[in-house]
């Protein structure tokens, strides 16, 4: 929607130098306040007028939140990192590739220059109706204007769909579960650790939000684990264009093989759901098995067990079912 | 916000001005149109006691000079160069981080100014097309590259494929082909000689590596 709507609204700004400010300013402003890290997910919200906040509070001063850390063997990655920090940065090609090539995938260079991994996790639904301000489910109405014989749903989910049928747009999401990232967050109380697993979550849990994340709260790290560092992995987007597009499908994986069986593995799929897809079950079924053809040929059948697609993306069972079996084929994107 | 304290970019004295003044100087640097960008005040009311408030007025680093200038909260980075600034060498082609058109340097990084609000840049340091020649008028080398070998049409999209090349010849100056299209792969050109525009900005980077 490339409509230019003059100025953006007013609204107060705030650059808060702690945690503890940022928060105080949430907790002041309620539902009139606004989180923004790099604003890539920000700015058509607010230049589209749909979302109307009376403050923005700008993490961008905070000291702390941003870089790639060292820790216990993996690595902590503060929220404010932008993605392509993370893409250039040693440790993560060496070890944890899959998130490189994860994040080398999003948007443009531009957009990977500013965006932060905080923001990608984080990042609202691009359901065209929700994003053009149609009063539906997960707006707080009370229907859904994809899901209609008539709707613009090419885009959209085919598992998990529960009145909204938008789907989780995050390339890095997909990557994180696979490596068994977890999230750190501040709630005003405390600070929580999440496994990346169970940060995102479906309309069935709330049909508004995309995270665990409650007004108030602040994604402040993510850490990586060293338990997958240095496995096979595999990434692959599928989208329409190479640049600024996002996935119509995604894949992650991190496999461990013993001989040449599948000793281990993590198995994810984005762009399907409205929260990323780890399967748990073609996990279970491919493990100990042969990294062949015949076991690929399982997994792919198995991931779309259950599939609902929509009027116009029948077309996303077939792409997942592929992609899941270059996954555990594991053609490309090998541990370099 | 009847009066706006403007650096005039010429003499670098900072003057007074009236809003009738800053109408017939707008109208007068030919953006008119635009005029309407630099009265919509914020109505929001200044929350000076709170930690992190934000003034108005504050000083940009742009193109190596300090420009005093008075900057709404909402107000992006496209915004605050061309039309407060008179950098209208920056454009606007989507105004939501989708061609690239309005791509400049932020400490060395290209980025979205369309996609920046002004206040979060403050500390950094800004170069626009503007900044790219020397201070004797010397062409930028991409810029002699693309000069040399006429790689542009309409030239809408080429102050922004610019930033974008030289802010990713800067981290890799001696790229392929392959590897200097992806770098600036986050910009449009609906001319889309995209071949030519490579040539050029591969003979930019040629330069830029003799110089
Ligand atoms: C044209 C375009 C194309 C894109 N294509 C892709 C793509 O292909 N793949 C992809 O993955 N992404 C894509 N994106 C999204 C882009 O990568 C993300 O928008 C960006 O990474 C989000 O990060 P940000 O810091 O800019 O987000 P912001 O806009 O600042 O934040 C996003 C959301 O998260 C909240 N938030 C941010 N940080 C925190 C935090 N630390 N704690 C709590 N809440 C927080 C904000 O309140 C906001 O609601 C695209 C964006 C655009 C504009
Ligand atoms: S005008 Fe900024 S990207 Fe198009
Ligand atoms: S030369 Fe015309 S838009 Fe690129």
């Amino acid at each position: 929607m490339a409509v230019i709507r003059d100025v953006i609204p007013a609204f107060e700004l705030f650059q808060p130098a702690s945690i503890e400010d940022a928060q105080s300013l949430l907790a002041r402003y309620g539902p009139e306040g606004w989180v923004l890290a790099g604003g890539l997910d920000t700015f058509d919200w607010l230049a589209d007028r749909i979302k109307r906040p009376t403050a923005v509070v700008d993490l961008g001063q905070i000291k702390g939140l941003s870089g790639v850390r060292v820790v216990d063997g993996g690595l902590e990655i503060g929220a404010m990192t932008t993605l392509t920090e993370v893409v250039q940065h040693p440790v993560v090609r060496e070890k944890y590739r899959l998130l490189a090539e994860a994040a080398e995938a999003a948007a443009s260079p531009q957009i990977r220059n500013q965006g932060t991994i905080g923001g990608n996790v984080s990042q609202d639904a691009r359901c065209w109706y929700y994003r053009a301000g149609w009063p539906c489910y997960r707006a707080g109405g009370n229907i859904c204007y994809a899901d209609t014989p008539k709707g613009l749903n090419r885009e959209h989910a085919i598992l998990d769909a529960d009145r909204c049928v938008a789907v989780n747009p995050s390339d890095t999401a997909p990557a994180l579960i696979a490596l068994d990232a977890k999230m750190v967050i501040r709630t005003p109380k405390e600070e929580r650790v999440v496994d990346a697993e169970d940060y995102f979550i479906g309309p069935a849990t709330d049909i508004t939000r995309m995270t665990v994340l409650q007004p108030g709260d602040l994604l402040t790290a993510i850490r990586i684990p060293s338990t997958w560092a240095g496995a096979q992995f595999y990434f692959e987007k599928v989208r329409d264009r190479n640049v600024w597009d996002f996935a119509l499908v995604n894949v992650a994986s991190a496999t461990k093989v013993s001989g040449s069986a599948i000793g281990d593995v993590r198995l994810v799929v984005n762009g399907v759901a409205a929260h990323p897809v780890r399967l748990k079950a073609v996990e279970a079924a491919v493990t100990g098995k042969p990294r062949n053809e015949a076991t690929a040929e399982l997994a792919g059948q198995l991931a779309v067990q259950g599939a609902q697609p929509l009027q116009h993306n029948g077309y996303k069972v077939p792409l997942m079912t592929n992609l899941v079996k270059r996954a555990i084929r594991g053609v490309a994107g090998e541990a370099a | 916000m009847a009066d706006h304290e403007l650096e005039d970019p010429g003499t670098s004295t900072p003057v007074k001005l009236s809003r009738r003044d800053v109408i017939k100087g707008v109208i007068a640097a030919g953006a008119a149109s635009s005029a309407s960008y630099l009265f919509r005040g914020s109505t929001a009311s200044a929350q000076a006691s709170a930690p992190g408030a934000v003034e108005r007025l504050i000083t940009l680093d742009v193109n190596g000079q300090q420009r005093r200038v008075d900057v709404m909260k909402q107000e992006t980075l496209a915004m605050t160069l061309r039309y407060k600034l008179g950098l209208t060498g920056t454009k606007l082609g989507c105004d939501r981080a989708e061609c690239g058109a309005c791509t400049v340097l932020i400490d060395d990084v290209p980025r979205y100014s369309c996609s920046i609000f002004t206040h979060t840049v403050r500390d950094k340091k800004i170069v626009t097309i503007e900044g790219l020649a020397g201070a004797n008028g010397k062409l930028h080398p991409v810029q002699q590259g693309v000069l040399d070998e006429q790689g542009f049409q309409c030239g809408f999209c080429t102050s922004g494929f610019l930033m974008a090349a030289v802010g990713f010849l800067k981290t890799n100056p001696n790229p392929t082909r392959a590897e200097l299209a992806h770098g600036v792969s986050g910009n449009l050109c609906r001319c889309m000689d995209y071949d030519k525009i490579l040539t050029a900005l591969m003979r930019g980077a040629e330069y830029m590596r003799k110089a």
